[in-house]
């Protein structure tokens, strides 16, 4: 915060420190919120790679096959692993802080925090399961 | 006070969409795609299959709103990790632009990609 | 059996020094006493000289809040056991400019909460003789919570955004602001929202969280805040929608 100077005029000298570039090292819970934060990365790249697919697919069969050999390296497999525990950490914290921001009513009463937050995984194992569905057998 | 009206609500709600579309469709996607398939886990569905499915208006509006929205997410959350991981905020403009020009053109290439079929 | 604990209290009197410095007092290590009988304690007996803040000791007034090993506390709701066997790092809240020893510059905080109109705002006063606003049990519990900040600051010195861009109006006044949204006596949310959706107002917040884990009364400014980012959004998308609505 800065000073007003307002008042400092005819005062001693305040003490301000900076903020350190890495602030966010020191604290499990900062590290937790830049990690978290992070997750987007993986979001980010993940809708690239999606994206990616999809334009192999439109490019015919050969060049999908090339894409799905891609997919099977090493590399890439790793690559999708990283990522999958990023996504997922991305899904557990959005679901938990979820009701911090929505708040759902019944007549009069708040729905409990806890209601909604199971609804939330519900909904995920749902949408999963029909991703999955449609994807493999439809 | 000032004149100039912000447009962050707009960024945010994009943000705030596009995590919940992420949270719930990403990591079924990823999961099956990225790692289930190409292990074997999983039999990987015939090109036939999965063009005709990509076809489908539903589906191609299906992924058009995870992998634009995803991108949203993404920019507008990492264009803040920056002004607070890094302390960037004098490059503000700058990560604005790269951010969200970044998301627009993931957009206009999953646009031309999907109907383009 | 540990008889004394030792407090590092940072001192700063910038008539002597320019920048803080540590000092070491032995304290009797008593079950019963918070670190702020240890504070007094010290002011009585080892050196009169040290300064800080308290009044009610009974987490009320909101004055004695300080840094305990790097987390903003209220003082006199701290007991020395927990930290035991010590030693104890006693600093004033951090982002914010000290005066002297763990006595804080809160002027800045002030004008903060200031703008937020913490009052009912009416567009225009009900006259006398209808009577009283009425509001019913449930329209209390929508703000209640909210209502019971003290104003102590310690959501600030948790809240690192606070520390990395000085404009930002913060937890406490966005909460606050949020106890008179909900009110339902009150019709000053528009002007509020005004100035809490441009810069340095509620989207500077990445919901770090730590403001509401740190608040002694429970009044959740994270919750506050996000709630605020929701409505703010729905505004705005309503007043591009219908640009005719009454705005
Ligand atoms: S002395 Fe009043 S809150 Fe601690």
């Amino acid at each position: 915060m800065t000073i007003n100077t307002q008042y400092t005029k005819f005062r001693p000298q305040r003490y301000q420190t900076r903020v350190p570039i890495f602030w966010w090292v020191h604290k499990w819970a900062h590290l937790r919120f830049i990690t978290r934060e992070l997750t987007s990365v993986f979001v980010a790249i993940y809708a690239f790679v999606l994206l990616f697919q999809l334009w192999a697919l439109n490019q015919g069969a050969e060049t999908y096959a090339l894409f799905l050999a891609w997919l099977r390296t090493p590399i890439s497999i790793g690559l999708h692993m990283v990522a999958l525990l990023f996504v997922i950490f991305h899904s557990i914290t959005w679901f938990n802080l979820a009701p911090k921001a929505l708040v759902l009513r019944l007549g009069t009463k708040r729905v409990p925090d806890a209601v909604l937050i199971v609804l939330n995984y519900l909904a995920w194992g749902v949408l999963s399961v029909v991703i999955a569905w449609i994807m493999l057998k439809a | 006070m000032k004149t100039r009206k912000s447009i962050d609500p707009f960024w945010w709600s994009l943000f705030g969409t596009g995590g919940v579309i992420a949270a719930l469709c990403l990591p079924a996607l990823l999961f099956l795609n990225g790692v289930a398939i190409p292990l074997g886990w999983i039999e990987a569905p015939s090109y036939e299959h999965v063009l005709t499915l990509v076809k489908n208006s539903l589906t191609r509006l299906f992924l058009f709103v995870v992998i634009s929205l995803s991108l949203f997410h993404w920019a507008h959350r990492f264009r803040f990790t920056l002004y607070d991981g890094l302390q960037l905020k004098h490059l503000n403009q700058l990560i604005a632009v790269l951010c969200y020009g970044t998301a627009m053109i993931g957009t206009i290439a999953s646009l031309y990609t999907l109907w383009g079929l | 059996m540990q008889t004394t604990i030792s407090l590092e209290i940072q001192r700063y009197r910038p008539e002597q020094e320019s920048e803080p410095v540590y000092q070491s007092y032995e304290v009797p290590l008593r079950k019963d006493w918070v670190i702020l009988d240890a504070l007094n304690y010290i002011k009585d007996n080892l050196d009169g000289s040290l300064s800080y803040r308290w009044s009610c000791r009974m987490g009320v007034c909101g004055s004695c809040g300080m840094m305990a090993n790097g987390t903003p506390v209220l003082t006199c709701a701290t007991f020395l056991e927990t930290y035991a066997p010590g030693p104890i790092r006693v600093e004033p809240l951090i982002n914010f400019p000290v005066i002297r020893d763990l006595i804080i510059d809160m002027s800045e905080f002030i004008t903060k909460l200031k703008q937020m109109k913490p009052w009912i705002v009416r567009e225009e006063e009900q006259p006398l003789s209808d009577g009283e606003y009425l509001q019913t049990p449930d329209q209390l519990t929508e703000y209640k919570q909210y209502s019971m900040c003290i104003n102590c600051m310690l959501c600030y010195a948790a809240c690192p955004i606070v520390g990395l861009e000085p404009g930002f109006l913060g937890p406490a006044a966005i909460a606050l602001a949020q106890r008179y949204n909900f009110d339902n006596r009150d019709q000053g949310k528009k002007q509020r929202t005004e100035i809490l959706k441009e810069d340095n107002g509620i989207y500077e917040c990445t919901f770090v969280g730590e403001c509401s884990i740190v608040c002694p009364k429970s009044v959740d400014p994270a919750g506050a805040i996000q709630r605020y980012k929701v409505a703010a959004a729905a505004e705005w998308w309503k007043s591009l929608l219908l640009p005719w609505g009454n705005r």
